[in-house]
């Protein structure tokens, strides 16, 4: 009986080791591809629409009310300590080095990951993936390398836009709600705000960017099963995504900011 | 006449965990000949196609394109040999992200690198020889009954005038009209192309119309090769019974009782 529960344990673990090397190895083999030519411009652009353009109005509107929302509530908390100046360094700090990239990260992997791999997922199950690779077209180049390169660059982009909208709301309420002066308040921002903090939420956006890309992708590209196969690969790919930008955002906080 | 098959295959095998898919499978197919595989669900049909193809990788065995050995070749070397396959899916796997002309010159595009105002005139012709109007070529592959997605696959497969044709079911899901039409467009592009094919059905009427040499593949061996003409007479008693779909015979269907 006890032997049986350390079989399973085993095997659990050697099926999670076997996962991830097949991630790994799929990761390298779709990164190798994005240097190697032929390159696939169209697929490229279309993803960076997808990723960028199409993500815009979610990642503003999360951005904006995030903004706004930390302003209130540091109001709040702050207050108590007669520290209300703080407010506009707290809401500059939390939104560049945390918020715009994990809450941007987060949004786009819901609507971009799951996409991805719902697109791959249903070619792969109705053989087009097959039929690429009978056209003399490498999937992995012709599918993988631009949503990667993409998710690489996009994410950066919608980031910078957060990070913009992100401070404005937080703005807003400071001046119209807490009776803040404008000049003032964009003063502490400008004073607290470094370019580290900036640096090191692009940084992360742009590994989040990879990694949404990269379990799309991953989970689409290894569907099987027919719809129920691609509806698995969806969700697969947006939990996965979501926990790795959590946990790659501690990994990289760390490497930035631990003393 | 040459004496090189286009395509030779010897004990060719493909296991997936511990189901014995194909078990040492020969075959010859000579240039220029329509070679059709019978065979039940489940028999190894398409997976003999997609192992040719270099989609699949087989266990044992070998597989020759004009006396190479395509498994022993490097990946530049197979990517040119399936250069020179067209393949027609068994649901078109049209993409669905292209309109129909980009997917019917998407191999152009692919091998050639011409220009995309090229392609696209070229994709017109080709839709022309499958039947198609040039108009067809704007239109989205959802836009498209059945019957043309699959001669939209046709025109794609025909479109580089590949030397070797692959058809796997080519009228499933066909009304018998329609799948006579794509079977003459079959014979009519195999001919013109001069190309070698493989086809893979169970059916019998499109078998007879598209196949100048027949085989039967039956748990991941072939059991009979023979001329097409005698599918339905061959004297082979597991032909038969398939042929004329009889219950009774030596093939015994696996169902759970």
């Amino acid at each position: 009986m006890m032997l049986d529960g350390v079989a399973t344990l085993g095997r659990a673990a050697l099926g999670t080791c076997r996962g991830a090397g097949r991630l790994v190895l799929f990761a390298l083999a779709g990164l190798s591809h994005i240097v190697r030519p032929p390159f696939y411009f169209r697929a490229f652009f279309r993803a960076m629409l997808d990723i960028g353009y199409f993500s815009l109005p979610v990642v503003a509107l999360t951005a904006v009310f995030t903004g706004m929302v930390l302003a209130l509530q540091s109001s709040t908390g702050l207050s108590r300590f007669s520290a209300d100046s703080a407010i506009a360094s707290l809401v500059v700090l939390s939104v560049t080095r945390e918020l715009g990239p994990v809450l941007a990260g987060l949004m786009v992997a819901g609507r971009v990951g799951a996409a991805m791999a719902a697109e791959i997922g249903t070619m792969r199950v109705t053989d087009q993936v097959d039929a690429l690779s009978t056209l003399s077209t490498n999937p992995m180049k012709y599918l993988v390398a631009p949503r990667l390169l993409a998710g690489l660059i996009a994410l950066p982009l919608l980031v910078v836009i957060a990070d913009i909208l992100g401070v404005l709301g937080g703005f807003i309420i400071a001046t119209l709600k807490l009776g803040f002066n404008a000049a003032t308040y964009l003063g502490n921002t400008l004073t607290f705000m470094q370019t580290q903090d900036v640096v090191s939420g692009l940084v992360k956006a742009a590994v989040f960017g990879l990694l949404i890309s990269l379990m799309g992708c991953y989970h689409g590209y290894n569907s099987k099963g027919g719809a129920q196969g691609v509806g698995a690969a969806t969700t697969a790919a947006v939990v996965a995504a979501s926990v790795l930008i959590l946990a790659f955002d501690y990994v990289l906080t760390e490497l930035f900011f631990a003393r | 006449m040459t004496t090189v098959p286009k395509i030779r295959l010897r004990g060719v095998c493909k296991s997936f965990g511990d189901k014995l898919v194909l078990d040492g499978v020969d075959l010859d197919v000579m240039p220029g000949t329509s070679m059709v595989v019978i065979g039940g669900s489940g028999s190894g049909k398409s997976v003999l196609l997609k192992c040719i193809l270099g989609l699949i990788e087989p266990d044992a065995g070998s597989i020759e394109i004009d006396g190479q050995n395509v498994l022993a070749m490097d990946r530049p070397a197979r990517e040119a040999a399936r250069a020179r396959i067209g393949m027609l899916f068994q649901n078109g796997a049209l993409f669905d992200s292209l309109p129909v002309w980009e997917n019917v010159a998407f191999g152009l595009l692919a091998q050639r690198k011409i220009a995309r105002a090229a392609a696209k005139a070229k994709a017109v012709e080709v839709l022309g020889q499958v039947g198609l109007a040039g108009s067809v070529g704007d239109l989205w592959p959802a836009e498209l009954s059945g019957g043309m997605q699959k001669r939209v696959a046709l025109a794609r497969a025909i479109a580089a005038t590949p030397e070797i044709l692959f058809f796997d079911e080519p009228t499933t899901g066909l009304d018998p009209i329609m799948g006579a039409v794509i079977d003459g467009l079959i014979v009519d592009c195999v001919k013109r192309l001069g190309s070698t094919a493989i086809a893979i059905t169970h059916d019998m009427l499109s078998a007879r119309r598209i196949g100048d040499q027949a085989a039967m593949i039956h748990k991941g061996r072939i059991v009979w090769q023979s001329d097409a003409y005698g599918l339905m007479e061959s004297g082979n008693p597991m032909v038969d019974q398939f042929t004329h779909g009889r219950r009774e015979g030596p093939i015994q269907m696996e169902l759970r009782k």
